[in-house]
């Protein structure tokens, strides 16, 4: 099993080992079945010579082990842990303990010399007839492939049967554009993806892409396969290229845009998605694209500028909430949250505030107003929040309107864990008794139930909730008060 | 040990016999000590059909996560990658090879793509220079996995997308080499019905394996009758909606893979006296869920609302049976008690642990928010104002609730409609863009092309035909004694199974309408039996038909056909076969555009 430094370089460096081509692999791994057999047989051959060194070794391709000639290949193929890897199907056969001069004579590589022939053999009598002309270590590439093609000269329907199986065999033989189109055909017709795409990067490395991309234009199946490889191994070139010719324009647009995901530096991202701006997009999509290339824009500028002011210490709001993570690529709500987090007040013109952000993005109103609210709610600026609800009209009186209804105000303030006081003024506010009774109810909004109970003259409801509140409390005695009240005419 | 897979009429612990000797023959083939580098995917679907004990018979003396840099040292002679073929799987496994080569004594090397081999992936070795290394580079071609007695599943999670997004055929061509092993293992299948491009695509592969394979005529004797071939685009609809049986809920608010559930630990905390002041378990409680277990064969299919009386009627029997005690007076009665205890024991540990899961289920079945939900499907489903923006949908995407949630609601309300109006589309896809990220423009593009959220096209909604025909809303619902399919979503009656159904009794050609109207072919086709090997139906001996969808299904889907089966009258019975056990969740999840 050791293998010397030298070794391993010797492989590397001599041109006698071509670099392993794929088309090329032996195809007998899945033959193992057949073969086992004689590997069990071969097995208790070896176990059997163990210590009987007059008995003769055979190797896979039939040679007398140990022989002069199986020496010299031997050591020419003494290949360094590729090679050996690549080989040695049935070195499963040997356990390494079994095997007497594990080093020498019995190096590794003598068992999958010949393993290229596995496949071919039904029996150990089978190994043993073969020539043991045929060098296979130094050659583990091309050679014994094409050999095999040529000698077995595979049919249209062999190869692609073969290549179902999981044997490799090489396409070289389909040279003709016809050749290889009927190839594809049935490759097709089997309907099995792995053979389609074995099939298609042979077309892909032998044919022009305008060949290929005019011929599979009219293979739609084909087609969809070679999309998928292509986005599969990452040939975005080649996929564009592909959807250009096609004249598939969105699909095209799409995954030129799909390929921002990978860059992660925020400016050559933002860079890249400039690019994407103006292909062609649906209507819609269009402007999507454009908001998402601004809004990056604007978070590498607001970014910058808030890192530097956080680290110089001097801005309350950052001292006293330091930021959790970065505001680069948030989606556009989470930047408006932070927008109204950070920099509220800000005047218009600048690119954080939050005014600006709605006008750029067109955000709807009910959007801005539930997404201030929750900033400023959680910051406890009741006062903005009192605000944003607040409406002039032209005489001058205010008046309260909340765009996504008093219900959704409450229920945020209250999961900012605002005060009863504040709850309470909103609660208030809501229209629909029923919900307000419900949500003054939920969130112990005392006075709010109390007046409402009041108002409708319910009675009963009144005596009811007089058990929820604490002994002795000031609710208490103000429920105590109009219960005894005689201007109310209760309806119960 | 998997005694549950033989309690059904077709016997799959003969395939999980089959599958279990080639995983044998596999690890005897590379002779010595080994290590296993799993990729972690594949250690669940492995799980149902081998446990450890016979890989270590088989001298597997470690096993690791496939994870990137170097290989955690042992002292094994061989190291096996069981992979999924995946790319980047592949990078992974180079790094790890190649940061091998560089210590230490050299080991084998060896990898078995399951179900697999791919030339992709083999190239894609060879491209990162270590493609020779491997010894064995093999397949295990475990398509499909014996889940339950009546249920197998490919758990191949692309399957749908490859299917209808990517036009990929390789999952169907899987799905029909499975079906090949079924059939070579349980009897030539003498007919076969479909309906779907891709279950046009399976029956032609199988029919040309079939012709490839005259040489050695099948002798088995049929077991199925029939093959039903179920495209996931028929019936895009289904999975779409919360499934409301109690294995159907476990799966949607917690997840069983793998036949196996994670639950929160703290309504399993053992409740002994004095041990109250202990600390709570913070592990997950990890509980497997097949027949196997008396009790969930029997609820795991009821509605949910149905499963609180047959618990608490459990729970009485087994007090009653512990009482029986006091009653044993002689030697006999005692020795016979106590022959009974570890049955009753099992029971009372199984009666504890559903009842714990019925809770944690109840506090999510009675939430506000899940009223809310349901109530909009079931508007969706009968055809209420699936026509305009709706509001709980709206209050989702401004609460920002998980974007597969909104998701899954518009797409339920688009399919429901037969696409939605430009204008409520336009303003949906606004909404979720600005909330979620613009680069879910892709994830919307895909959900498109798989046709879950579309425009209406001709301005013509054809479901309330498609409803109406195949009566998939039903209003009287009984969820306790159920008389119908539709209990399993407390009104709506499965799309696909109504397929099934329809088609046993009394036939497709009374649905010849609403066929032309989904997607897809419907077909017929035959498969001749020798004299010897065709059947001789007894009176009143239930045919055999298995269900195979392809692109995934629910356990709501799985229990509305063992509803099915159980039909006095019903005259057939239905095995399930997939590409994927799934919910809602889990399919939009798997068609979302991830980051980077």
């Amino acid at each position: 099993m050791s293998r010397t430094k030298g070794d391993e370089e010797e492989y590397w460096n001599s041109s006698k080992f071509k670099a392993f081509t794929f088309d090329d692999e032996d195809d007998e791994l899945s033959q193992l079945k057949e073969s086992k057999r004689a590997v069990n047989s071969l097995r208790d051959f070896v176990d059997d010579g163990d210590d009987d060194d007059d008995l003769e070794r055979v190797n896979w391709s039939g040679e007398p082990v140990g022989s002069i000639s199986w020496t010299i290949k031997e050591t020419a193929g003494n290949s360094g842990p590729t090679q050996e890897g690549r080989e040695p199907k049935n070195r499963n056969s040997f356990s390494y303990g079994q095997l007497p001069k594990p080093t020498s004579t019995y190096s590794l590589s003598s068992f999958f010399k010949g393993r290229t022939r596995l496949g071919s053999f039904q029996s150990l009598s089978d190994a043993l007839s073969d020539t043991p002309a045929k060098s296979y270590a130094p050659e583990l590439g091309r050679p014994k492939g094409e050999y095999r093609d040529y000698s077995n000269d595979w049919s249209l329907c062999d190869t692609v049967r073969r290549l179902r199986k999981g044997k490799v065999c090489s396409l070289e033989r389909f040279r003709s554009l016809q050749d290889k189109l009927q190839l594809l055909e049935e490759a097709v017709s089997v309907h099995d993806g792995n053979v389609i795409t074995a099939v298609l990067i042979f077309l892909k490395r032998t044919l022009s892409k305008e060949i290929l991309f005019r011929e599979l234009e009219v293979r739609q199946v084909a087609l969809r396969h070679l999309i998928h490889f292509l986005k599969e191994i990452g040939d975005q070139k080649l996929l564009l290229e592909l959807f250009r010719f096609l004249d598939r324009t969105e699909e095209l647009a799409l995954s030129h845009y799909r390929e921002h995901l990978t860059i992660q530096d925020p400016d050559k991202r933002k860079e890249f998605l400039k690019t994407c701006v103006g292909l062609p997009f649906s209507a819609e999509d269009t402007a999507h694209i454009q908001d998402h290339y601004t809004l990056l824009e604007r978070q590498i500028i607001i970014e910058a500028n808030d890192r530097h002011l956080e680290s110089a210490g001097q801005t309350e709001i950052f001292r006293k909430h330091p930021r959790k993570a970065s505001i680069l690529n948030m989606p556009l709500v989470t930047t408006l949250f932070y927008a109204c987090f950070y920099h509220y007040s800000e005047p218009e013109g600048t690119f954080s505030s939050p005014i600006n952000l709605k006008k750029t993005f067109k955000i709807p109103d009910k959007q801005y107003v539930l997404t201030a609210l929750a900033a400023r709610a959680k910051l406890r600026a009741w006062h903005d929040v009192d605000a944003l609800f607040t409406t002039k009209n032209w005489l001058g009186y205010t008046k309260k309107r909340a765009p996504i209804g008093f219900h959704r105000v409450v229920e945020i303030l209250h999961k900012n864990n605002a005060p009863v006081q504040i709850l309470q003024e909103y609660v208030n506010l809501v229209e629909d008794v029923d919900m307000k009774l419900n949500l003054a109810t939920k969130f112990k909004c005392h006075d709010v139930v109390i007046d409402t109970c009041r108002d409708l003259k319910d009675r009963q409801q009144l005596m009811a909730y007089r058990g929820k509140v604490d002994k002795g409390s000031a609710e208490e005695e103000k429920i105590d008060t109009i219960l005894s009240s005689p201007q109310i005419r209760w309806k119960n | 040990m998997a005694a549950h897979l033989s309690y059904g009429r077709v016997n799959l612990n003969v395939l999980r016999e089959a599958v279990r000797r080639e995983l044998r023959e596999f690890l005897d083939k590379c002779a010595g000590s080994k290590a296993i580098v799993w990729d972690e995917y594949l250690t669940g679907p492995f799980g149902l059909i081998a446990q450890y004990s016979l890989l270590k018979e088989h001298e597997v003396e470690k096993m690791f996560t496939l994870k990137g840099s170097r290989l955690p040292a042992a002292d094994v002679k061989n190291i096996i990658f069981f992979v999924r073929p995946r790319l980047e799987l592949m990078d992974i496994i180079a790094e790890n090879v190649l940061s091998e080569d560089r210590r230490g004594p050299s080991r084998d090397f060896h990898i078995l793509f399951v179900p697999r081999r791919s030339l992709l992936c083999e190239q894609r070795l060879k491209d990162l220079g270590v493609l020779g290394s491997f010894i064995h580079r093999e397949e295990y071609s475990l398509d499909l996995i014996p889940f339950d007695g009546d249920l197998l599943s490919m758990e191949s999670e692309g399957a749908f997308k490859e299917c209808y997004l990517e036009s990929d055929q390789t999952s169907l061509y899987h799905a029909a080499k499975g079906l090949m092993t079924l059939q070579a293992l349980y009897g030539t299948i003498p007919q076969i019905f479909g309906k779907g491009e891709c279950a046009r695509q399976v029956a032609n592969m199988m029919l040309r394996m079939k012709r490839e394979f005259t040489g050695s005529q099948n002798s088995v004797f049929p077991v199925f009758d029939n093959l039903l071939l179920l495209d996931r685009n028929v019936d895009l609809l289904t999975p779409l909606a919360t499934q409301l049986t109690y294995e159907g809920l476990i799966d949607e608010i917690y997840g069983i893979q793998n036949s196996y559930v994670k639950l929160p630990p703290e309504k399993f905390a053992p409740k002994k006296q004095g041990e109250s002041g202990k600390d709570l378990p913070t592990e997950a409680k990890k509980l497997q869920l097949n027949s196997a277990e008396e009790l969930y064969a029997e609820i795991r299919d009821k509605n949910f609302n149905a499963v609180g009386s047959v618990l608490s009627k459990k729970a009485k029997v087994i007090s009653a049976a512990f009482e029986e005690r006091h009653n044993a007076k002689t030697v006999g009665e005692i020795k016979q008690f106590v022959s009974q205890l570890p049955h009753m024991q099992a029971a009372r540990g199984s009666l504890a642990n559903h009842t714990s899961i019925a809770e944690l289920i109840k506090d999510v079945t009675t939430s506000e928010d899940f009223f809310d939900k349901l109530t909009v499907e079931q508007e969706f489903m009968s055809g209420i104002d699936t026509d305009k923006v709706n509001n709980y949908i709206e209050d989702c995407i401004a609460q920002k609730h998980p974007l597969i949630k909104v998701l899954r609601l518009v797409c339920l309300q688009s399919v429901c409609n037969s696409g939605l109006k430009q204008k409520v589309l336009d303003y949906y896809r606004r909404e979720i863009l600005q909330t979620y990220g613009y680069e879910h423009i892709l994830t919307l593009h895909s959900l498109e092309k798989a046709g879950l959220l579309r425009a209406q096209t001709g301005g013509r909604n054809n479901y309330p035909t498609i409803r109406k025909t195949l009566r998939l809303w039903m209003d009287d619902v009984n969820e306790q004694n159920p008389t119908d399919i539709s209990y399993v979503y407390s009104g709506y009656a499965p799309l696909s199974v109504r397929l099934a159904q329809l088609l046993s009794r009394p036939g497709w050609r009374s649905i010849e309408e609403v066929l032309r109207i989904l997607p897809g072919p419907h077909f017929e086709e035959r498969q001749p039996l020798p004299t010897g090997l065709q059947k001789k139906r007894q009176p009143g001996e239930n045919r055999v038909t298995l269900v195979f969808f392809l692109g995934g299904v629910t356990f709501a889907e799985i229990a509305a056909l063992r509803f099915l089966s159980q039909l006095e009258d019903g005259g057939t019975e239905y095995v399930v076969a997939t590409t994927k056990l799934m919910n809602g969740a889990s399919w939009i999840e798997s068609l979302l555009e991830k980051p980077v």
